[in-house]
């Protein structure tokens, strides 16, 4: 007897539409013998809506959040995303995001395997190459990896269990209802049993239109919300972990850029390549635009030939400014606050200035590059892989195919690494050298050359009238946030997309005010609740930093809060609780207030602080205990923080990233910054840039996680610098009864800088 | 550079012997790692700041490699990460580490691990504030989880 073979389902019987919430899917499957499925969004998602809180109408980043710019760019090229379980019985997804330390291997690999039901082990999810058809759907910012992916993966995962199911319910001739799926095994009446790995093929040929596909509600979940360890830290404290610069360690040659000794100065001529060739383990010396690269055996000889140049470089455009020039251009930046309305009794007005920042990842700025004449391979920490590949591909004269931008997982990335100055100047390199190249930057030029997060200053007015406030201003300038990498893009596309009442402010104000609205939030029931930022466009190299505008826009708004609770006489947590707009702020803040027991006594020169933030769907408050005894050196000693993001997915990857947040706040709140100076930073490493160690964390730090309740994945990656940073802001305060203007607060120039240009060498070296 | 010519220098690198061809003055850091091809310990300073770079001498001493010369390694036992587990079986620094989930992203992680060993090497139960000196930079703030895997990596050794 001949059994005919299984007949290939059409394209129609391929797809399948799942509805989840108000958004409908389809799912479709494609190529034998793996399981493949795909998933495509074909009904608009719809913002969730904000409940309005009058007076204070809703705010644009409560309408529509910059996550929901990548989100709904994302959607289009979903389809091309593809979960694939193949005989061996391992789901695997190949994720257009980067892994940074923000755990979403971990945190993805955990939805797929709640929806597919399997083990955690059974899924492998690693980090794609760029892949430019996927246009919007690969760049990793914004706080919204798991809030773009969670439906897609829902649907993938769910369809392919139940092809699974359909699959052992033909070979077994038994209803699926009849079927149990667990780890994995689907398993039958009078005890069959069979894997996914033995399923695979089959169930690649059932038709989905046959099959119910139903994601598992949340009250079933068993995987997702259960604190897990990353998937990964094997691998990192044994040093398998490759970085880019482990990439071809004896192949590639190391590289080094010797450069001007202003930002942006211009390489005017090389005086004496010929002498820096002929020194010991030296390769090659090209002028690249940035400066005089430098190819040699080892990093040491590198940086002793870039110190040895002698290069004539022209001016760069901040050659005479300083931070304290720049403040005077900022203060005058500054919009004027609109007129108060009638009836005000009293008016609370505040500045805060901000330094300009590093990112400072201990990873600096790097990259690994293989020019040749008929293509290139390039290797980076991409945040923004494929306008990284387009843009090497133009620098090279090399079609865009010919070049592949492979992504490393970085040393942190914290923003930095959405742009890819490095990789762009390993291409010259290697091919000026004929040879391929491991560039990197040295910690000084990572400080001095690297893009800072801007010098900025806020102005509030807070017009009070009675005990309520009925106006709230915030004015900010800063220095123009560079947004060439690809967001810019992404906003212009998604813009089309917003609905109609978001669509007329990004229209007005694209790009940085556009991120600015849509990221800071307006919590409180202020009455005519007013934010503005003007940019100062003046050449230096700047970058998004982690929560872009939101560190010194709302923790600077959490001190000004605490000083008009002060003018009121009241209570910080009690005035926050009577006057914030939404209820789960509310809760964390009670939370928080409690764990900390707000209102403790505390020791002379000790105090509490407090502080919210709201920011991609997940609402924070935090609780700090500062010693403030010396003014000169205040030290946190206790943070308390409750976090709601709505459906944690990974409790344990939440608390590491407000512990981030926490670090982040107490280095930018206290001590870190940068002093820009004639044209450069002063700071050249660590001992300069006073970003916080072991001793500056506090022993004593709490966060709760609020449950799954009934409201959308947030974002927990960068929501968790603000509400520390107004809370050791206003326990700075109260401890010392200073009034925070100027951050960092304590911000002596205390140590002797190096020559410009200069890269320092070990301390056994005499030169 | 010209008075330190290339010379051999011979040392033991995770109980292997190996010899090399090189200033005297190179740091040891790029001796592994663009010579050797040993890429665990990472550059975050060069100038013994950071101590990304940190592995151990002989077995129980912290060395910042970026600022340690090869000539210095004559002769001594070098201890990298990738040299810490004895095969499958891990250190209990490393089981801590993966027991309290400290890594972010993971680059200065190999520097406190071995900046760990050594600190277990001289005190088998250290207090916070010996915790409190180590110098060693983490830019994604693991430093709360760091300290409860010291404290249990002191448990589980003693």
């Amino acid at each position: 007897m001949t059994e005919a073979a299984p007949r290939p389902p059409s394209e129609a019987e391929r797809q399948t539409v799942v509805t989840i919430g108000r958004r409908r899917f389809l799912a479709f499957l494609a190529s034998a013998p793996a399981l493949v499925v795909a998933t495509q969004l074909f009904d608009g998602a719809r913002p969730h809506p904000a409940e309005a809180a009058a007076p204070s109408p809703p705010t644009m980043e409560e309408l529509w959040d910059i996550s929901q710019f990548i989100v709904v760019a994302s959607q289009p090229t979903m389809p091309l995303v593809r979960l694939e379980i193949g005989p061996d019985g391992i789901a695997r997804l190949d994720l257009p995001r980067v892994e940074m330390g923000q755990g979403i291997t971990t945190s993805v690999a955990m939805m797929i395997a709640e929806d597919l039901e399997v083990p955690l082990d059974h899924v492998k999810v690693t980090i794609a190459d760029a892949r430019p058809e996927l246009m919007f759907n690969q760049m990793t910012a914004g706080s919204c990896t798991l809030r773009t992916f969670q439906v897609p993966i829902q649907v993938m995962a769910a369809t392919a269990k139940a092809q699974m199911k359909s699959a052992a319910a033909q070979r077994w001739g038994v209803p699926v209802g009849a079927l149990a799926v667990k780890d994995g095994v689907v398993s039958g009446p009078g005890g069959r049993r069979a894997t996914y790995g033995e399923l695979a093929e089959a169930a690649a040929l059932i038709s989905p239109e046959a099959v119910t596909v139903q994601p598992k509600a949340v009250a079933d979940y068993t995987i997702i919300g259960r604190p897990t360890r990353r998937v990964d830290t094997r691998e990192i404290v044994t040093g398998a972990k490759q970085f880019s610069m482990d990439r071809m360690p004896t192949k590639a040659k190391p590289a080094m850029v010797r450069r001007p000794p202003t930002m942006k100065g211009t390489l005017k001529s090389i005086n004496n390549a010929e002498a820096v060739k002929a020194m010991p383990g030296v390769r090659a010396v090209v002028p690249i635009p940035t400066g005089v690269g430098v190819v040699a055996d080892t990093f040491e000889q590198a940086r002793e030939a870039c110190n040895a140049l002698d290069v004539t470089f022209g001016p760069g455009p901040v050659d005479h400014e300083s931070n304290e020039t720049i403040l005077e251009q900022l203060r005058a930046k500054l919009a004027g606050f609109d007129p108060a309305p009638g009836g005000a009794t009293q008016v609370v007005e505040a500045e805060f200035d901000f330094a300009p920042v590093n990112h400072a990842s201990l990873e600096v700025e790097c990259a690994v590059a293989d020019v040749r004449p008929d293509g290139a391979d390039l290797w980076s920490g991409f945040q923004a892989p494929i306008l990284a590949q387009q843009h090497i591909a133009l620098e090279l004269g090399l079609p865009q195919d010919k070049v592949k931008a492979h992504v490393v997982p970085p040393g942190s990335g914290f923003g930095r690494r959405v742009f890819y100055d490095a990789a762009i100047e390993a291409a010259q390199i290697s091919k000026a050298a004929g040879m391929p190249v491991r560039l990197m930057w040295p910690r000084a030029d990572d400080f001095r050359h690297g893009r800072m997060r801007p010098q900025q200053v806020h102005r509030f007015r807070a017009v009070l009238a009675g005990n309520e406030v009925v106006q709230f201003q915030q004015q900010v300038a800063a220095v123009a946030t560079d947004f060439r990498q690809g967001l810019g893009e992404i906003l212009t596309y998604a813009a089309a997309a917003a609905p109609f009442d978001a669509k007329q402010t990004i229209g007005n104000d694209m790009f940085s005010q556009g991120v600015f609205t849509t990221m800071v939030s307006s919590p409180y029931v202020f009455g005519g609740y007013k934010k503005h930022l003007n940019e100062l466009a003046n050449g230096m190299s700047t970058a998004s930093y982690r929560s872009v505008p939101c560190q010194p826009a709302r923790g600077a708004e959490e001190v000004m809060v605490d000083e008009v609770a002060a003018a009121l006489n009241l209570d910080p947590v009690a005035f926050r609780l009577q006057w914030l707009k939404d209820d789960r702020t509310k809760a964390v803040l009670q939370k928080a207030a409690e764990l900390a027991q707000w209102g403790k006594s505390m020791p002379a020169g000790f105090a509490q602080g407090v502080g919210i933030h709201i920011e991609s769907r997940c609402h924070t408050a935090c609780v700090v205990e500062l010693d403030g005894r010396n003014p000169n050196n205040p030290q946190v000693t206790r943070a308390v923080m409750a976090v709601d993001v709505g459906l944690p997915v990974n409790p344990m990857t939440i608390e590491t990233q407000m512990m981030g947040g926490i670090a982040e706040a107490i280095s930018l709140t206290l001590r870190a910054g940068l002093h820009f100076q004639d044209g450069l930073p002063l700071e050249a490493s660590y001992h300069h840039y006073k970003w916080l160690r072991m001793a500056d964390f506090p022993k004593d730090t709490q966060i709760f996680v609020f449950p799954a309740g009934d409201h959308p994945i947030g974002g927990i990656g960068e929501v968790g610098m603000a509400a520390p940073t107004g809370a050791i802001a206003n326990a700075y305060a109260r401890a010392t009864g200073i009034k925070p203007r100027s951050f960092p607060i304590v911000f002596p120039q205390n140590f002797d800088p190096y020559p410009p240009g200069y890269l320092p060498p070990p301390s056994y070296k005499s030169h | 550079m010209s008075e330190n010519p290339v010379s051999t220098h011979s040392f033991v690198l995770n109980g292997r012997a190996v010899s090399v061809e090189a200033p005297g003055d190179l740091p040891l850091l790029w001796v592994l790692r663009d010579i050797l091809g040993v890429t665990g310990p990472k550059y975050g300073c060069g100038i013994n700041i950071c101590k990304a770079c940190t592995c151990l001498l002989d077995g129980k001493e912290a060395i910042t490699t970026c600022s340690f010369p090869l000539a210095r390694a004559e002769g001594h036992e070098i201890t990298t990460i990738e040299g810490l587990a004895q095969g499958d079986k891990l250190h209990p620094v490393q089981e801590a580490w993966i027991e309290h989930d400290v890594p972010q992203c993971g680059y200065c992680q190999p520097g406190w691990i071995m900046a760990t060993v050594a600190l277990l090497e001289q005190h088998k139960q250290p207090t916070d504030e010996q915790i409190d000196a180590m110098e060693n930079v983490c830019r994604c703030g693991t430093y709360f989880r760091i300290r409860q895997a010291i404290h249990d990596a002191a448990a589980r050794m003693a």
